[in-house]
């Protein structure tokens, strides 16, 4: 079954599962459980079947030969690159089918839940194709189908104005980075004279290096647009948090990761030789993306739009493992540039689990409050114990606390720009130093911001009554987020079995082709033998010491002593909800202090009882935000001068038919000097 | 043998630390012409603490009933991966800078936790302020160790520290200013001054004793010895890794325990140093601490850019 028919099983599996939807659109219920049996049957056909293909000794190749267009071939190529984002894709989607069982329950009557189905198959099948297509042609279908479904699942809560507003930046957005990555593939098109990615990459050597470094940089914004990279990012933060919660970590998880996909494709597998400003340039965004977004999260109380900057800042380390492994390439330090790409693709892997397991908790307390604002959580892990645990697992894997996976990936990223910290040049050198500030930097931030979020979501007393009133959600939900929470130690654990999985889809690329076999061993170890750490001995004695020490103060030293339980000290005032620290609250002095970056304002606005005598206040408001940059200085500008451009352009047409008689005229003869 | 002394290095680190912060307070006082209490103070403190009854707030969920253990657990496992006395761990897989690194900013993590838990604006504020500076100081921590790490070409910190031609040749300067950058990173992640005042408990100005204000009895003690332990384990890096001379290379009787003289002594002049800030400066302003913190990691960065191989 590991053949083309398998794959096409997949697909058309898939396929079934949208129109089934649509079929069944008319009873919610069944049109709920169709869509999430075929999302969970076919996710784990596509885990097994990615883990077969992956062990195959030879790629997949095929073609079906039913295209009636000359240069759009259904060709494919299956190979360990592809089937690792497969299997990426299988094991996160199997996930959110799971969960959406329970979730999209809260839509009913609302919503046409056939749609749902037909937009998160059709959405899904998107992706799978992007990261399997091997002809351009197809591949920009793939990527369309991807991003259009996307569009409608996140304005598929159409009832809130801000989500048909998101849904439109994210549409705009989209589609410049495709213009982007039309004007990329037709530039391979000029010189190879074919849109098939395996043609394209054997005769890389015709494309001239100056074209070679214009379709970096403009695959470099196209596909950077799609995976959100600073400042390209704008739709990122309105969009994920406008769909549903099982869309959004599929979005967040996945779905930006295909534009990083296409970077590891391109420059890794399809047009070498990499230059060395590739990596530079790539760890530079990679060092800025990285801070910036966490830094943009730490400002949000919003509890999805903080997730998705986190998803920005993890983009971002995982573009340092990227570009390291472009400079270490083009140095000639093959093992460490492997190692580097294994840590991205770590990265990768990590990111897509722990962001989706982020996002589908969120879910969970959002269906039961009906808010995404922070300030009016609290006190929630006494009414949702099982998501606050799973919350607080995938903040400490994403804060990078060891035993969790996040660690393992960047500690191995660490290891990589540690490598490049030695390097003799002093430009490299100042970069790579630049690149390990903003990654230990990062780290720090990230994890006050988690403190945040858990702590101000889920710690202390309610703020709201619907805080009050929250329920535990459903069991498929708690079962989806468990299993990911699960899978998030598990992958901590066994890091070291894993790593070399992933040096093996590094090494299968052109450009990293090594015959070196790595030992499969328990511990992690860097190409140098110069650092070590293994995750398993590290759990165990953890549990051993966690043993030893709630053993000796429980029931040796601390015998008979009583715990009473009274109330928080109050200095005298009665705490209620609004005596608690607010999560603009905590973040206001780290905002502060990088208040050259994010430019936070104060807006005080003071009625008074009389206006002519002001004296008595009736009322205080004030307003904390922070200014959005990008838009105000990049954005505005750049619509300003479109339509500056558009007015002057009118003038041409003056609506007199000898006028436009004319211009054919000077057209032909143009054409026929040129000609 | 090796595993006598591997017993001794697991449980060095917690039996010794309380005598450390007893000696500080002790020549604390000293300077301000007090006799002040015995440098065992803080063995006695923690144990009346342990045998006490505990009030715990009925806001608290049960992160705060955990949160000690486990702050007090990773001082232990990180305790027990540093070069103390020996260096004769090298194989040891939880002893790489990182891994170290950041299990104690797991103990920070669930520390800031319980002090949101209780819903006490005090507990608030200070986790955020807590957070705030580790969050610098942990960027500093990361970039100062990898300045020693790049010098001897391994993060593993027995490695390091078993390297004696750190501070010769061309490598003098790079460890002198990581020294310092680390130095102030110290001063940080253990709040002591111009950080935070460990002595204080004026409301506003503190920052660690108000995330355990609502602690009382044995997870007291266990928040009190973790934060014992957390100096203990910065100066026993700063000492080791920066200074490495006295360090066992073997397991042999007379330099194990010259080893263990030699580290007690390095700490006693980090204390006397210590003490000796805390008595002639005052805590900064707040917002004035990320200004050293960026210090910090500056110093670290010229360190990094000093550093020639040829």
């Amino acid at each position: 079954m590991i053949s083309e028919m398998g794959f096409a099983v997949l697909i058309v599996l898939y396929a079934v599962g949208a129109l089934g939807s649509l079929v069944f659109h008319k009873h919610n219920k069944i049109a709920n459980v169709w869509q999430s049996f075929f999302g969970i049957i076919v996710a784990c056909w596509g885990i097994i079947f990615s883990i077969g293909a992956f062990v195959l000794p030879t790629n997949l190749v095929f073609t079906a030969d039913w295209s009636i267009f000359p240069l759009l071939n259904f060709s494919f190529n299956l190979d360990k690159l592809s089937t690792f984002f497969i299997f990426t894709i299988s094991l996160v989607t199997l996930f959110c089918s799971i969960y959406g069982l329970g979730y999209i329950k809260h839509f009913y009557k609302k919503y046409d839940i056939g749609l749902l189905g037909f937009f998160y198959h059709l959405f899904i099948v998107g992706m799978l194709l992007v990261v399997s297509a091997s002809n351009g042609l197809l591949f920009l279908v793939a990527w369309e189908i991807m991003s259009i479904a996307s569009y409608f699942l996140v304005v598929y809560d159409r009832n809130e104005p801000d989500n048909i507003k998101a849904g439109f930046l994210y549409l705009v957005m989209t589609h410049i980075g495709t213009t982007f990555i039309i004007l990329a593939l037709l530039l391979m098109y000029r010189f190879t004279s074919s849109f098939d990615f395996l043609v394209i990459k054997a005769s890389a050597d015709l494309i001239p290096a100056t074209f070679k470094n214009i379709i970096f940089v403009l695959s470099l914004v196209g596909f950077g647009t799609k995976a959100g990279i600073i400042p390209f990012h704008i739709w990122l933060p309105s969009a994920h948090p406008a769909a549903p919660s099982h869309v959004s970590a599929l979005m967040s998880g996945v779905m930006i990761k295909t534009g990083v996909y296409m970077i590891i494709r391109l420059f890794f597998d399809m047009l070498p030789p990499t230059q060395l400003w590739w990596g530079v340039v790539v760890l530079i965004i990679g060092a800025v993306s990285a801070v910036l977004g966490v830094l943009y999260a730490l400002t949000e109380h919003d509890i999805k739009r903080l997730l998705a900057y986190h998803s920005i800042e993890n983009i971002g380390i995982i573009l340092l493992g990227l570009g390291s492994a472009l400079i270490f390439l083009v140095l000639g330090n093959l093992p460490v540039a492997l190692f580097s790409l294994g840590a991205a693709l770590f990265h990768i892997l990590n990111h897509a689990i722990f962001k989706s397991l982020l996002f589908l908790s969120a879910g969970s307390v959002i269906n039961q409050t009906h808010t995404r604002n922070m300030e009016k959580y609290g006190g929630l892990i006494k009414r949702l114990p099982r998501t606050a645990l799973f919350f607080l697992i995938g903040s400490m894997a994403i804060s990078a606390l060891p035993p969790f996976n996040g660690f393992f990936s960047e500690w191995m990223t660490f290891q990589s720009l540690l490598v490049g910290l030695a390097s003799t040049s002093i430009l490299l050198k100042s970069v790579f130093i630049f690149a390990t500030i903003s990654l230990a930097v990062t780290g720090g931030l990230a994890l006050a911001c988690f403190v945040k979020a858990f702590a101000i979501t889920f710690l202390a007393r309610p703020r709201s009554s619907e805080a009050t009133h929250a329920k535990e959600s459903d069991l498929a939900l708690s079962v989806a987020m468990g299993s990911l929470a699960v899978i998030c130690l598990f992958f901590g654990l066994f890091s070291g079995y894993l790593s070399s999985w992933f040096l093996a889809i590094a090494s299968s690329l052109q450009s990293l082709v090594v015959t070196t076999v790595y030992p499969i061993s328990d511990k992690l170890v860097t190409p140098s033998g110069s650092g070590s750490v293994s995750a398993l001995l590290f759990f165990i004695i953890f549990v051993g010491t966690a043993l030893v020490v709630v053993i000796l103060i429980k029931y040796i030293i601390n015998q008979n002593q009583k715990i009473k339980i009274g109330a928080t000290w109050d200095c005298g005032v009665n705490l209620g909800s609004r005596t608690e620290i607010t999560a603009t609250g905590f973040a206001r002095s780290i905002v502060l202090i990088f208040a050259g970056i994010l430019r936070p304002s104060t807006q005080q606005d003071i009625e008074y009882h009389d206006s002519e005598i002001r004296y008595l206040p009736k009322s205080k408001i004030i307003n904390f935000s922070t200014d959005d940059v990008y838009r105000s200085y990049i954005y505005q500008p750049l619509k300003k001068g479109i339509a500056v451009l558009a007015l002057s352009a009118k003038n041409i047409q003056s609506g007199n038919i000898n006028i436009y008689v004319f211009y054919i005229l000077i057209a032909l003869i143009v054409a026929s000097l040129l000609v | 043998m090796i595993i006598f002394i591997g017993i001794i290095q697991a449980f060095f680190v917690p039996a010794v630390s309380p005598l450390f912060i007893g000696l500080i307070k002790k020549i604390k006082a000293r300077f301000q012409n007090r006799q002040g209490a015995s440098v065992f103070q803080s063995y006695r403190d923690i144990w009346k603490l342990l045998h006490k009854d505990e009030v715990i707030s009925s806001d608290a969920s049960w992160i705060f009933r955990l949160a000690p253990f486990i702050v007090f657990i990773v001082t232990v496992i990180v305790g027990a991966s540093i070069p103390l006395f020996t260096t004769v761990f090298k194989q040891l897989l939880t002893s790489d800078l990182l891994i170290v690194i950041y299990t104690l900013a797991g103990g920070t993590f669930f520390l800031a936790l319980a002090g949101l838990d209780t819903g006490s604006a005090f507990g608030g504020f200070a986790s955020s302020r807590e957070m705030t500076i580790s969050a610098l100081a942990e960027g500093s921590f990361v970039l100062s160790l990898f300045t020693v790490a790049l010098i001897i070409g391994s993060t593993n910190l027995f490695v390091i520290a078993d390297s004696k031609n750190i501070l010769f040749n061309n490598f003098f300067l790079p460890t002198i200013l990581a020294f310092f950058s680390f130095f102030i990173v110290m001063l940080a992640e253990s709040g002591r001054f111009p950080f935070d005042n460990p002595a204080t408990h004026l409301e506003l100005t503190m920052i660690h004793e108000a995330m355990i204000l609502e602690y009382s009895g044995k997870r007291l003690a266990l928040m009190e010895w973790a934060a014992a332990n957390k100096f203990f384990i910065l100066a026993a890096l700063g000492a080791n890794l920066f200074f490495p001379w006295g360090i066992a290379q073997n397991l042999n009787l007379l330099p194990v325990a010259i080893g263990v003289i030699v580290v007690l002594v390095k700490i006693i002049i980090m204390c006397l140093v210590v003490a000796f800030i805390e008595s002639v400066t005052a805590k900064f302003r707040f917002f004035r601490l990320p200004d050293l913190l960026i210090t910090s990691i500056v110093l670290s960065a010229v360190a990094i850019s000093l550093i020639q191989k040829i």
